[in-house]
């Protein structure tokens, strides 16, 4: 066995040592029942890496890639090019097979990148205050809401209609544990009137933009609304790449910002691994959930980064802790963390034009299909159409014809009758004319 | 003190006798400003084309001042990572016998099936016939998981192993509510990790916690007495924290379910037993398994990991959205409730899509590769490396428990007793050795704790250089060389860090310089 340095004869040096007849002596404490034999699993015995390949490329070959075909679906997951250097920089040693930095004089590497990480997230959301990441946008959205009702003492949270409906799921999973989630009217393309909602029990709002139909929306009026009645604003960003054009979640007014960093450094992966960005204000720092690398100095003087505040972890503070929360997404932040260094200021600016700039050329060339309408009147990367016929059967034909036109709102949202004909579509830099034409073609022969 | 070559000799001489140079870097060890202190405005390490929008559609909401990020090229960003990393301990690089956490070797056949695009370049929300060997890949992962186990179903989608606590807790309370029983408490050991609690307290339980006896192991007596018609469930560690089996589990797992209460299991050390013992055998009713020990997919720094919950058929209805079913057409995602199939009952979403594909593509490597006698293998040799430094240095560490231990050998403060050099220096001074040190305090049942798991990946070689050092070191501890442990470490990248500073006054992003800043304004 390739990866097991002992060998037999090694095994039996250390027995004696030990003092023990044969391993099974040292299994000695699990009763003789539930101990069992090799054949009792049922499963194959080990095999070369050449065949390991073979079944899994197999499998692989039998999904179509992202990069195999026209392709355009989003609504919180967004295919975009990462350079090689980030994943050439990921599979280092020394990043990929190390440990959480609890020890750290031996974990700088770690400690500063994530560092890093916090005040880009900090900037880019608009923020005091960013933490070393979540599992992902959509825990990173009901923490959000569990801050918020420590914070304000207050039970309830209210859920934009705009809100991903996973992660409107993911939270009220969550936020119904120790207070409600009340979950605002469904309005596709539309801002609608959630202020009204909000009275003296209510913690936070959760307000996405650009939302899950691609509507940017102004947080401004809502923020105003939450903090008038002493409630909290929760921001949620799942295109990342969008506050390279539009104002930051800060700027407009927001207390938490829950956001998913996937589109940053990571690839699809099927939902995951991705990241989870996590910034609030500087005076909730002590309420915030997950790690926090904080800059000191060492014993002769020199800058380092430590671990810090984790009086507020579960293993320090057990049941008492703000969040249960132990791994983080330590490598997704750091391929998140060289992409945007990468890119800098004018190649993250310039990214987020082309991203916007494709998806206006392909909403206008779309739209001109009869039969088609838009319906998101502001958006960036991502908008959705209103189609003659159910969308969910036109993307299945499609995607026969090897066009993956998008996600139907029905996937997301069954149980919304309106949303039978929504199609939601996402154009990002990746997309090329000719993707863009195939598209309009394919579409245009499904709906006629 | 040199030796006939005029070479330093001693660990630590070429530090002392160096003179400090003019560039502060030290041959290979390169000091590295932040990111946001390197570069120029303007420059980039993307080319991408500069697209005018002549009028855009952002609905008025466009960002007003600039972001803040520096501009690096490509060589720059790539230096300043590579440095950065040189900065690390690793297990590629050394034994890391970090209990609790198996450090185990990371195969990289494993990141190289990952990064498939039939696997990297998939959209979760594509239509499903477009993603069938994804979800074959699904299913076959969960046939490895529910047999060695011993279970009937699994859970796929929590991110972590405290994800996966929350998703058994979570799955427990809705049975609880099926059977119209409100039950409040959730019985957690005090040698249990720190998770255990706060997972309990988050989805709404009080916590209770059951003693351990001198032996190491949980009280059973105590455990049973403190069962009643209020405890939900156990979080129980098996083999727990202290590195023993819990030899009574299935005793203790009959007296709780007749309590009317669920038994979870915290699967975080099942690298002990996989492939020789299924806890379904032993009466779990939900276990997570952290697919970043067991099954080695990388820890990458923290994260990102893996905690996909094996549960009983008592709870397999309750388990969250989505499910994974087949039938002739192939394999289908269930994503909504009204969907769920009949006598199922799913309680809510843990996270958006369908978990860590990621991970799941390098763990079903890991199995593939092991197969069951190869899993059986590296259990057995992970309990037999732990023992092997059990037994080589309990002459002169001090071991607070008798007998054998599984996958971790844990050691207390006692053999330091009198020598002024605390758990903390000791493990301070490995650094300089060359080692990561092993778990410090922890578990909290022992005093000065030192948790050492050397994993099955490392040669036998390898164990018996790190048992010398380690036997020496304690040598020299207690021929009273304090100052070499107290000043520990000085051969890192950094001595000790203040921590107390870290935490009274918060630094948690870069901000420039004040005379920096007006400079350049």
């Amino acid at each position: 066995m390739r990866y097991l340095p002992l060998t037999p004869e090694d095994r039996t040096a250390m027995l004696t040592k030990i003092g023990a007849r044969s391993v099974d002596a040292l299994f000695r404490d699990v009763p003789k029942e539930s101990g069992v034999g090799r054949s009792a699993f049922a499963l194959p015995d080990h095999q070369g890496e050449l065949e390991v390949e073979r079944a899994l490329s197999q499998l692989a070959s039998r999904n179509i890639a992202g990069g195999a075909a026209p392709f355009f679906c989003g609504a919180g997951a967004y295919r975009h090019h990462v350079p090689a250097a980030v994943d050439h920089l990921i599979q280092r040693s020394e990043f990929l097979t190390s440990y959480t930095p609890y020890q750290p004089e031996i974990a700088q590497g770690t400690l500063q990148y994530l560092f890093e990480f916090q005040t880009q997230v900090a900037l880019l959301t608009g923020m005091d205050v960013a933490n070393a990441s979540l599992y992902d946008g959509s825990t990173a959205t009901a923490e959000a809401v569990l801050m918020a009702q420590r914070i304000t003492r207050r039970p309830k949270a209210i859920l934009s209609g705009g809100l991903h409906p996973h992660y409107a799921q993911t939270t009220r999973t969550l936020a119904a544990l120790a207070g409600k989630a009340v979950q605002a009217p469904v309005k596709p393309g539309k801002v609608g009137d959630i202020a009204k909602l909000i009275d003296d029990e209510t913690a936070c709002v959760v307000v996405q933009t650009p939302d899950v139909f691609g509507l940017v929306r102004d947080l401004n009026p809502l923020a105003d609304a939450a903090h008038a009645k002493g409630a909290l604003l929760v921001a949620v960003v799942t295109e990342i790449i969008s506050l390279g054009l539009l104002e930051s979640p800060g700027a407009m007014g927001a207390d938490i910002v829950a956001a998913e960093g996937q589109s940053i450094g990571n690839g699809l992966n099927f939902g995951g691994p991705y990241v989870g960005l996590f910034a609030t204000r500087e005076k909730y720092l002590r309420q915030m959930p997950g790690r926090l690398s904080g800059e000191t100095r060492d014993a002769a003087g020199k800058r380092g980064y430590v671990l810090t505040l984790s009086t507020r972890e579960q293993h320090i503070r057990r049941e008492k802790a703000t969040s249960n929360i132990c791994t983080n997404s330590g490598l997704c932040c750091l391929a998140f963390t060289i992409h945007l260094s990468l890119l800098g200021e004018e190649g993250f600016r310039r990214l987020a034009r082309a991203n916007h700039a494709r998806a206006v050329a392909l909403a206008e060339q779309l739209s001109k299909i009869k039969g088609v309408s838009l319906v998101t009147p502001a958006f960036f990367n991502e908008f959705t159409l209103k189609l003659p016929k159910p969308a969910a059967a036109v993307v299945d034909a499609l995607a026969a014809d090897g066009v993956l036109a998008g996600v139907p709102a029905s996937r997301l949202m069954p149980q919304e009758g309106q949303t039978r004909d929504l199609l939601i579509v996402a154009a990002t830099e990746t997309v090329t004319d000719q993707d863009c034409d195939a598209l309009v073609k394919a579409l245009t022969k499904g709906l006629a | 003190m040199m030796n006939k070559q005029g070479r330093p000799s001693a660990a630590g001489a070429a530090e002392d006798m160096a003179p400090p140079t003019i560039s502060g870097d030290r041959g290979l060890d390169h000091e590295e400003p932040v990111i946001f202190e390197l570069g120029r405005p303007g420059r980039t390490g993307v080319d991408i084309p500069d697209v005018q929008i002549s009028e855009n559609r952002l609905g008025g909401l466009c960002r007003k001042k600039p972001i803040g990020l520096p501009g690096l090229s490509e060589p720059e960003v790539i230096r300043h990572y590579v440095r950065l990393s040189r900065m690390n301990y690793a297990i590629d690089s050394g034994l890391y016998p970090l209990g609790s956490c198996t450090m185990k070797h990371n195969p990289r056949l494993n990141e190289k099936m990952a990064r498939l695009p039939g696997f990297g370049d998939v959209h979760p929300l594509q239509p499903q016939q477009t993603v069938q060997g994804a979800l074959a890949l699904i299913s076959e992962l969960m046939t490895w998981l529910t047999r060695l186990t011993g279970m009937p179903a699994v859970a796929m989608s929590p991110k972590a192993g405290a994800h996966g606590e929350l998703c058994g807790l979570l799955t427990i309370r809705a049975a609880l509510a099926a059977r119209d029983e409100r039950r409040t408490r959730i019985l957690v050991p005090s040698s249990a990790h720190g998770t255990n609690p706060a997972t309990a307290a988050l989805a709404g339980f009080t916590v209770d916690e059951v003693p351990a006896k001198d032996d190491g192991h949980v009280d059973a007596d105590a455990l049973e007495a403190m069962l009643g018609p209020d405890v939900a469930a156990i979080m129980l560690t098996n083999p727990n924290t202290c590195g023993l089996f819990e030899r009574r589990m299935k005793e203790i797992a009959e007296h709780v379910h007749k309590a009317g209460a669920y038994f979870y299991c915290d699967g975080a050390n099942f690298n002990a037993i996989a492939g020789r013992v299924r806890p379904g055998d032993l009466g779990v009713d939900a276990m997570h398994i952290n697919l970043h020990k067991t099954f080695s997919t990388p820890h990458g720094g923290g994260g990102p990991g893996a905690g996909p919950v094996v549960l009983s058929s008592a709870l397999a209805p309750f388990a969250p959205l989505p499910l994974l079913v087949s039938d002739a057409q192939g394999f289908r995602l269930i994503e909504h409730e009204d969907d769920a199939p009949n006598g199922t009952k799913p309680f809510g979403r843990m996270c958006a899509f369908h978990g860590q594909m990621g991970m799941f593509v390098r763990a079903l490597a890991y199995m593939l590769s092991h197969g069951a006698d190869g899993i059986r293998q590296a259990s057995e040799d992970a309990v037999l490396s732990a023992n092997y430094i059990l037994a080589s240095l309990k002459d002169v560490m001090s071991a607070p428990f008798q007998g054998y231990c599984m996958h971790e050998a844990l050691f207390d403060d006692s053999f330091l007793q009198g020598t002024g050099v605390t758990t903390l220096d000791f493990a301070k001074a490995m650094i300089d050795e060359g080692y990561h040190p092993m778990t410090m305090y922890f578990p909290l049942v022992v005093h000065g704790a030192m948790l050492i798991e050397p994993t099955e990946s490392e040669s036998k070689e390898s164990l018996d250089r790190f048992i010398h050092v380690l036997r020496e070191m304690t040598k020299e501890a207690k021929a009273g060389q304090r100052e070499r442990f107290e000043g520990a470490p000085r051969l890192a990248p950094r001595r000790r860090l203040d921590e107390t500073a870290a935490a009274r006054n918060p630094v948690l992003r870069w901000k420039p310089a004040v005379g920096i800043k007006q400079a350049a304004e």
